[in-house]
C-alpha cells in the first residue's frame, strides 16, 4: 500500500452539546479515491470540515503529511475542496474564478493563463473563460468548481456531496470523470457521499460512517460482501437482514431450519444476524432448497426481477433473472459462502451505532 | 394568456391612478413651475438660480453634509451587518428590533428629542457638568445635522447592507479561504464586492433624504445653517415663489435621477 498521507487521531466533535463524531480514527493513503459513505448526521462531512480546516475537533490530531495541521488556517494546508452547491465566485468570470487561488498566490499571469486552459480542458469546458457562473448548467458549474480548486495542485482534494444537485444521468458521467481526473492528477481525493452506489462505482476505499462512528472501512467488494454489522448490510444495496443462531461452527439456524455457511468462531447456539444478498437467494423447485416459500410479490426491474417471497415467517426479498409467478411454491436455497453471519450488537454504545429495525 | 393580460391590467388600474395623480402630476407641476416665469412663459432662469452664491453654497454644504452622513453611515453600518449576519438565528432578532423600533416613533419627534440631548444647556452637557468635564457646543452646528442624519437614516443603511451579507453562501467564504486567501484579502476580493448592491441601495436610501432634508436642519442647525432643503422650503411656504422653488428642486431631482442610474446599472448587472 502507498505511502501515508492524512492521519486522523481520536477526532471528537459537538455542536450544541449533540456529538457529530467519538473518537474518530482515520488512515487515508497517497492516491487513494477514499468514500466517506453514511446518511445525514453521520459526522462525514463534519470530518471533511476538519480536514480542510473549516471546523477545529474538540480533542484529537490531525496529522498531514507527518505534520500537525489540527490548528492550521484553512488557507495554509495544502489541499483544495469542491463544494457542495460549487460555491463558485458569482462576480467574477470563470477565467477569474479559476485563477483566484493562483493570484493570491502571486503567480505570473502567463502561467496563470496556461493553467485556466490547462484546467478548463482537463474538465471538459473549453472556451467558456468569459461565461459568468451564473450562466452555466449545474454541471458545468461543478466542473468549474473542479478546475478551480485542482490548478493550485493539491495534494489532496476533499469533495463534499459534490454531485448531489445533479440529475440522474449527468451523475453517472461526471462519476466517470471523476475516477478519470483522478488518475490523470494522481493525487489523493477525498468524497464525501450518502449514495452508496456512488461510493461502490468510484471508491478505492470506503469508510461506512454512522452516528459519528466508524462501521467499517474496507475495498467496496469487502464493504459489499462482507458487511460486518447489519448497518452497513442494510445501507449498502438492498439485503435480507434475518436474526438467527449459530448452531455451531459453518451451521446456522435461520428461522427454524439449518443452514451451511463458512463462518466459524462464534461460538455454539449463539445468537446473531445474518445477511443475505437478494440476488444471492436461489429459488428451486420444491423439494429441492432448504427452506420452503411461496412467491408474494413479484416486480419487473429491467436487469432482473424483484420477488417477495414468504419463507419461515420472513419476507424474503429476492432478485432473479428467472420469474416465479405470484402464489407458485418454491424452495430457498442459498450457497454457504453467500451466507454473512455477523455478531449481535452487545453493548448500548453498538446498539446506538447499529441499525434499528 | 389574453385574458390574464386583462385581468392584471384591470388589477394594476387603481395603482396607476395612484402613479399618475400622485407622482406623475405633481413632477409635472415641478417641471412647469421650474421652467416658466409669473406670466407664464418659458425661463431657465429659476433653475439656474442655483448660481447665485446663497443657493450655491447651500447646495454645496448640502452635498458635502448628506456624503459625509453617509460615509458615516456605510462604516458604521458594514461591521454591524456582519455581525447580524453572523449570528443568523441567536441575538439576530433582538438587534435588529433594536434598530427598527426607533422606526415606529416619529421622525420629528426623534429629532425634537435630539435638540433636547444637544442643548447648551440640554441633558448630554448636563451629564458633562456632573462629571466636571467641559461642556461641548455642537447644537446648531453642521456637526448637530450630521448626528440627526445619522442617526435616522442609519437603519436604511443596515438593512441592505444586512440583505446582502446574508445572502452569501458560508461556503463561498469558505471557498476563498481554502484557495488560500487570508481573512482580509477573502473580505476585500469576494465579501465586499459581494454586497456592493447592497451598499448602493443602502448608499441612495440614505443620500437622497440627507441631500433633501429641511427638518432635521431646521432643528438641529438653527436658522443660521441652510442647506439647500431649506431654501426650497422656504421658497414655497416663506416667499411664496414657486417658480424658483421648483426650478431649484429640479436641480435637486438631477442629483437624485444621476444616484438611482448608478443604482439601477448595478441593480442589472446583479441580474
Amino acid at each position: 500500500m502507498s505511502k501515508e498521507l492524512i492521519r486522523l487521531e481520536h477526532i471528537t466533535k459537538s455542536f450544541d452539546g449533540q456529538m457529530i463524531l467519538d473518537d474518530l480514527n482515520l488512515v487515508i493513503h497517497e492516491n487513494e479515491f477514499v468514500t466517506l459513505l453514511g446518511p445525514s448526521g453521520c459526522g462525514k462531512t463534519t470530518t471533511l470540515r476538519i480536514i480542510g480546516g473549516f471546523e477545529t475537533p474538540d480533542k484529537g490530531r490531525v496529522i498531514f503529511d507527518g505534520q500537525d495541521i489540527t490548528a492550521l488556517a484553512p488557507n495554509k494546508r495544502q489541499l483544495n475542496t469542491v463544494f457542495q452547491k460549487y460555491a463558485l465566485f458569482t462576480h467574477m468570470d470563470i477565467a477569474e474564478n479559476i485563477a483566484f487561488g493562483l493570484k493570491i498566490k502571486n503567480k505570473s499571469q502567463a502561467y496563470i493563463n496556461d493553467k485556466i486552459k490547462y484546467a478548463l480542458k482537463l474538465v471538459n469546458l473549453d472556451g467558456f473563460e468569459h461565461r459568468m457562473p451564473d450562466s452555466l448548467s449545474g454541471g458545468q458549474q461543478q466542473r468549474v468548481a473542479i478546475a478551480r480548486a485542482i490548478v493550485n495542485e493539491p495534494k489532496v482534494l476533499l469533495l463534499d456531496e459534490p454531485l448531489g444537485a445533479l440529475d440522474l444521468k449527468l451523475r453517472q458521467d461526471m462519476q466517470y470523470e471523476l475516477i478519470r481526473l483522478k488518475n490523470e492528477l494522481g493525487i489523493t481525493f477525498i468524497y464525501v457521499t450518502h449514495d452508496q452506489e456512488e461510493a461502490l462505482t468510484m471508491s478505492d476505499h470506503i469508510v461506512v460512517m454512522n452516528q459519528g462512528y466508524i462501521q467499517q472501512e474496507g475495498s467496496p467488494e469487502d464493504i459489499y460482501n462482507e458487511p460486518e454489522n447489519a448497518f452497513v448490510a442494510d445501507f449498502i444495496g438492498d439485503s435480507n437482514i434475518i436474526t438467527a443462531t449459530m448452531v455451531r461452527d459453518e451451521l446456522v439456524n435461520i428461522l427454524g431450519t439449518d443452514f451451511e455457511c463458512v463462518d466459524k468462531g462464534f461460538g455454539t447456539n449463539q445468537p446473531v444476524d445474518v445477511v443475505i444478498r437478494p440476488e444471492d437467494v436461489e429459488l428451486v423447485k420444491r423439494g429441492e432448497g432448504t427452506l420452503p416459500g411461496v412467491v408474494s410479490h413479484i416486480i419487473f426491474k429491467g436487469v432482473h426481477y424483484e420477488m417477495e417471497v414468504q419463507a419461515g415467517g420472513f419476507e424474503w426479498l429476492v432478485h432473479s433473472t428467472r420469474m416465479n409467478e405470484v402464489g407458485s411454491e418454491v424452495d430457498i436455497r442459498v450457497d454457504p459462502f453467500n451466507i454473512q453471519v455477523m455478531n449481535k450488537p452487545e453493548s448500548e454504545d453498538e446498539q446506538a451505532i447499529g441499525v434499528e429495525e | 394568456m389574453i385574458t390574464n393580460k386583462k385581468t392584471s391590467a384591470l388589477m394594476a388600474s387603481p395603482y396607476l391612478a395612484w402613479a399618475l395623480i400622485f407622482i406623475l402630476v405633481p413632477l409635472g407641476m415641478i417641471l412647469f413651475y421650474g421652467l416658466t416665469d409669473d406670466t407664464g412663459a418659458f425661463t431657465f432662469a429659476n433653475v439656474a438660480a442655483i448660481m447665485q452664491a446663497e443657493h450655491f453654497k447651500a447646495l454645496i454644504l448640502a452635498l458635502e453634509l448628506s456624503v459625509i452622513s453617509t460615509v458615516v453611515c456605510f462604516f458604521l453600518a458594514y461591521p454591524l451587518g456582519m455581525i447580524l449576519a453572523k449570528n443568523k438565528m441567536s441575538s439576530q432578532g433582538i438587534i435588529t428590533t433594536l434598530f427598527i423600533l426607533p422606526m415606529w416613533m416619529n421622525f420629528l419627534l426623534r429629532t425634537f428629542a435630539w435638540m433636547t440631548l444637544l442643548e447648551n444647556k440640554g441633558v448630554i452637557n448636563g451629564i458633562l457638568g456632573a462629571l466636571h468635564l467641559p461642556p461641548i457646543n455642537i447644537i446648531n452646528t453642521p456637526s448637530a445635522i450630521v448626528l440627526g442624519m445619522v442617526y435616522n437614516f442609519l437603519p436604511f443603511m443596515i438593512l441592505p447592507i444586512y440583505n446582502s451579507l446574508a445572502k452569501i453562501d458560508e461556503n463561498v467564504i469558505n471557498a476563498a479561504r481554502d484557495l488560500g486567501a487570508n481573512k482580509f484579502q477573502t473580505f476585500m476580493r469576494v465579501t465586499l464586492p459581494l454586497t456592493v448592491p447592497g451598499i448602493i441601495s443602502g448608499v441612495t436610501m440614505v443620500f437622497i433624504p440627507a441631500l433633501t432634508t429641511f427638518a432635521i436642519s431646521t432643528m438641529l442647525g438653527g436658522s443660521k445653517i441652510l442647506l439647500i432643503g431649506n431654501i426650497i422650503e422656504q421658497e414655497f411656504t416663506l416667499t411664496y415663489d414657486w417658480h424658483l422653488g421648483s426650478g431649484l428642486s429640479i436641480v435637486l431631482m438631477i442629483f437624485i435621477v444621476i444616484n438611482m442610474v448608478v443604482d439601477a446599472i448595478s441593480e442589472r448587472k446583479e441580474d
